[in-house]
């Protein structure tokens, strides 16, 4: 859609996974999910993460394809391997330094996000962007996101010497703040062991 | 009747099965241009979301988000995304089934609905009229919950009808009825992003009300402090400004340690509460001894923490408080919630964008099933049952004499203690599947064996259903046009997207054919839900929830009305109190003055631990639904128990261990997930689930006085560490 940009913001993310479920129900990966969704560590913190491919300027996945199978199009969306060229090496599962690509057994393919194409191309939003409950995934425009939300969207990210600019925005704290994530480190004892209910 | 058949020989026939992939397949039907688009709402949750079902060959075949719906602006839950995979599903109850020696067997509507009209005559002619029940259901359009009332009161002419919202909003009814004088949220959801303080207390917003989200992380951006009260570091509670790490069943003392220090330092609007409300002196009264170090000591949050959260309440004129059943499943549900009004009022936050006191409701009709007649005591458009005014004017819209209404009956945890103790004989109940969601689950049981007729109107066969003598296959939310009234008292329109399958049939219809065969057909006249409506609107005509300015053309033209809606004029009421004009004949919003309880199920040394329930976002309510959508089932395959690494260190509990929970009434054993984000005096499960995976084994049957609500929110148990059931393996999923 003209003008709209995606955007990523774990620190919206509810983990409802709508988004997961939405995503099997696009039109040219019917039945498969092309999200990517983790507990960050569920013992340790509620946080949850889910994101889509960063659709990256110059894409690591089509560098190490040796089947030329993935291509970028003029819009700057990467999109699935080809079916026919793809050789299901995994080449681009090992070197995406996202963890994106997925080797789709059955389909013998690799299969990614591809940003909703069938939607995208027509003027609608991706099936995840429209669904997400908490807008941890958006798909507005920059002048919208600029507007309404207090996090700075980021694009430029460095794995070792590697940088990679992506199409996709990931939202960054203005200012980072350490949070403590342990529900006993706020609750209340008083100065003795207080026995529940007993005043 | 009797008890059930055993659960192996049902299961194969009804399930649940588990339904991944639209009807055709992914690649099949589905995946082609829907015939319609037919823009309708969600079937789950009391936000009621809009979305398209994408419809082929009288078949549910998909969805598409309806973006124009200014509510959820297109977003939707995994729930809302999968609801659609209940259609075409192998469990559905496509006949109506008589019961047999071993299972069911499928029967003529003629013979099903003989049986049914003969059983409840034998029975009301033997014992009496009262001798039968009638169990509705929040889920139900408000036409359906409508005629369920009048249906329990002409037709039967029994006092005893209530609904499974009685589980779900009453004590929010019933506080805000008492104090503001009418029992409806007084704030539209766009209010939310205006407001400068939030406090959420006893909502799990991220997973059990989850569009609501995007409107409180919109009033985040716009730098609004988040306060969240909750025993669990929930979705949101991640960004909170301030975390209260309430004990299970202890907000009271919160709230009124909050309500202490706002009176203590002069921080209440003195102008408003003179000119607006009356009962103020014995609100400071009562909250007088409530200093932050005894709340601090009852409720576990650090007295500067709620001295702090009072004053963001008390220092903006644009505070919200949103509460949902944390607050209202207690024993002193309605207190809790008079309480969080309060706080409101003192503030003089209400009546204005971004200030007021707001309930979330929990089921998808919660608000609309509740306010025309379903409750044991209330008549349509909110009216009294006990009110002479108020009888004349319905029975004189159903043509019957005053004196012909039944009075007030009993509540639906009441209906259950009394087909337990043998007064009442025969239920019909739909909507609703008390075997899992009513508290202690084997008195549940009990009770339904004890029935003498039992019939059932339902789409899937529900544990509950299971135990019945006549099961009469009913209908699909988009199988029947009706209204529903959204968690905002926003009535929306509930489009029919498909014809009911095989020989199922719509709700209305087998509720009309059943009063013919009782000999009340010429009060049962409708052919169509717009004809119940068009009655609803006349006997709504005058009451609070005034709904006869509301026709279906309207809702479509406005995207949903807010009533009151007294004229054909009227816009509607998005936001009550502007004018500062309570719905009390005074005009005034009434105090109450707050006492302390303890909770029926006190912890003690042989119970220690604080036990609370609640739902995961993959699953709803008892499951009847959800737990037959694979997709939504692999997300939370089976409940868990949460425990903090303090509790489990103390037991030598691991994550993913199995682990017995013992209360008063049951143990149930199941695996755990060693967590942080739960107090660790407090164990969490999730209540889905049935037989010995319901965490509604466990809880007690203790009601709040005056809402009759179970105290499903605080039992006391004991943990202890288990060995695996034979030979299963660690069943990942759910996190852990």
């Amino acid at each position: 859609m003209f003008g709209m940009e995606f955007y990523v913001d774990p620190s919206r993310c509810i983990g409802c996974q709508s988004c997961l479920k939405a995503c099997e129900e696009c039109d040219t990966h019917r039945g498969q999910s092309m999200i990517n969704f983790d507990f960050v560590d569920r013992g340790e913190t509620i946080a949850t993460a889910a994101y889509v491919c960063w659709h990256c300027d110059n894409p690591t996945c089509a560098q190490v394809c040796p089947a030329d199978a993935i291509k970028k199009y003029e819009d700057g969306i990467v999109g699935s391997s080809l079916k026919p060229r793809c050789i299901g090496c995994s080449n681009c599962v090992l070197a995406c330094p996202f963890g994106i690509p997925k080797l789709i057994p059955e389909n013998e393919q690799m299969m990614k996000c591809d940003m909703c194409y069938d939607r995208t191309s027509v003027g609608k939003r991706p099936m995840c962007a429209t669904v997400c409950p908490s807008q941890a995934l958006a798909y507005v425009t920059p002048e919208t996101i600029a507007a309404t939300r207090r996090e700075k969207p980021v694009n430029t990210f460095w794995f070792g010497n590697q940088k990679i600019t992506t199409k996709v925005f990931m939202m960054a704290p203005a200012d980072a703040a350490e949070i403590a994530i342990d529900v006993a480190d706020y609750t209340w004892e008083g100065e003795h062991e207080v026995v529940p209910q007993a005043f | 009747m009797a008890k059930a058949p055993a659960p192996e020989e049902l299961a194969a026939q009804f399930g649940p099965h588990l339904n991944y992939t639209p009807a055709g397949g992914w690649q099949g039907e589905s995946s082609r241009v829907p015939e319609t688009l037919v823009k309708t709402h969600c079937c789950f949750c009391g936000q009621q979301c809009g979305i398209q079902l994408k419809v082929r060959d009288n078949r549910v075949v998909g969805f598409e988000p309806w973006e124009d719906f200014p509510f959820n602006r297109g977003m939707l839950c995994p729930k809302g995304v999968k609801r659609y995979l209940q259609g075409n599903h192998p469990d559905r109850l496509l006949d109506p089934l008589l019961r047999t020696d071993s299972g069911f067997r499928k029967a003529t509507w003629d013979e099903a609905l003989d049986f049914t009209a003969r059983r409840l005559r034998e029975l009301q002619t033997r014992y009496g009229r009262d001798s039968v029940a009638v169990y509705g259901g929040a889920s139900l359009t408000t036409e359906k919950a409508y005629l369920m009332g009048k249906f329990a009161r002409i037709a039967l002419g029994t006092r005893h009808i209530d609904y499974n919202g009685r589980l779900c909003m009453v004590s929010a009814g019933v506080a805000y009825k008492s104090v503001l004088g009418v029992d409806r949220a007084p704030n539209p959801w766009a209010d939310i992003v205006c407001a400068e303080v939030l406090l959420v207390i006893g909502a799990n917003i991220g997973e059990c009300a989850p569009i609501t989200t995007d409107y409180i992380w919109r009033a985040r951006d716009k730098g609004a402090k988040l306060i969240v009260a909750d025993p669990r570091f929930t979705p949101i509670a991640r960004n909170a400004d301030l975390y209260l790490p309430v004990r299970p069943g202890t907000d009271l003392a919160l709230l009124m340690g909050m309500l202490h220090v706002i009176v203590r330092d002069g921080l209440t609007d003195r102008e408003f509460i003179a000119a607006h409300t009356t009962g103020f002196e014995k609100t400071a009264e009562s909250v007088e001894p409530w200093n932050p170090r005894r709340a601090a000591e009852v409720c576990g949050v650090p007295p500067e923490a709620i001295e702090r959260a009072a004053h963001w309440v008390a220092e903006s004129c644009r505070t919200m408080i949103l509460h949902a059943r944390g607050l209202e499943h207690q024993s002193k549900g309605v207190e809790n919630c008079e309480a969080a009004v309060a706080l409101a009022l003192v503030t003089g936050n209400i009546g204005r964008e971004g200030a007021g006191p707001v309930m979330i409701t929990g089921q998808g009709n919660g608000q609309g099933g509740r306010e025309h007649g379903q409750k044991c005591d209330q008549l349509p458009g909110q009216r009294s049952l006990t009110d002479p005014a108020a009888r004349a004017h319905v029975a004189g819209v159903w043509g019957i004499e005053p004196d012909d209404l039944p009075g007030p009956g009993y509540t639906a945890v009441e209906i259950m203690n009394a087909i337990h103790s043998g007064e009442i004989k025969g239920l019909l109940c739909t909507c609703f599947n008390p075997l899992v969601s009513l508290p202690e689950a084997s008195f549940t049981r009990e009770a339904l064996e004890r029935l003498e007729f039992f019939g059932v109107i339902d789409f899937f066969l529900s544990e509950t259903a299971a135990h019945a003598d006549v099961v009469l296959a009913g209908s699909l939310q988009e199988e029947e046009e009706g209204v529903t009234a959204s968690t905002e008292a926003r009535v929306i329109h509930i489009r029919k997207a498909v014809d009911p399958p095989g020989n199922a049939r719509r709700d209305s219809e087998i509720v009309c054919d059943l009063a013919g065969r009782l000999g009340k057909a010429k009060y049962f006249p409708y052919r169509e839900p717009r004809e119940i409506f068009e009655e609803l609107r006349l006997a709504s005509r005058g009451g609070l929830a005034d709904y006869y300015g509301i026709t279906y053309e309207k809702i479509d033209a406005q995207k949903g009305v807010f009533w009151p809606c007294p004229t054909l004029d009227h816009p509607g009421t998005p936001r009550l109190f502007e004018d500062g004009r309570f719905f009390h004949s005074d005009g005034k919003a009434h105090l109450m003055s707050l006492a302390w309880r303890d909770s029926g199920d006190p912890v003690d040394a042989d119970f220690p631990v604080y036990l609370t329930t609640g739902r995961v976002v993959s699953q709803y309510l008892s499951g009847t639904q959800t737990r037959r959508i694979g997709a939504l089932v692999d997300q939370y395959p089976e409940p868990k128990v949460e425990i903090h690494p303090k509790l489990a260190g103390s037991l030598g509990i691991q994550s993913g261990d199995w682990v017995t929970v013992t209360s008063r009434r049951n143990s149930i054993t199941m695996q755990c997930m060693v967590v942080r984000t739960i107090r660790p005096d407090t164990v969490f499960i999730p209540y889905h689930w049935p037989g010995g995976r319901s965490a509604n084994r466990l809880t007690h049957r203790t009601l709040d006085p005056r809402s009759k609500i179970p105290e499903f929110k605080v039992s006391a148990c004991r943990i202890a560490k288990a060995a695996a059931p034979g030979g299963r393996a660690y069943a990942p999923g759910g996190g852990s």
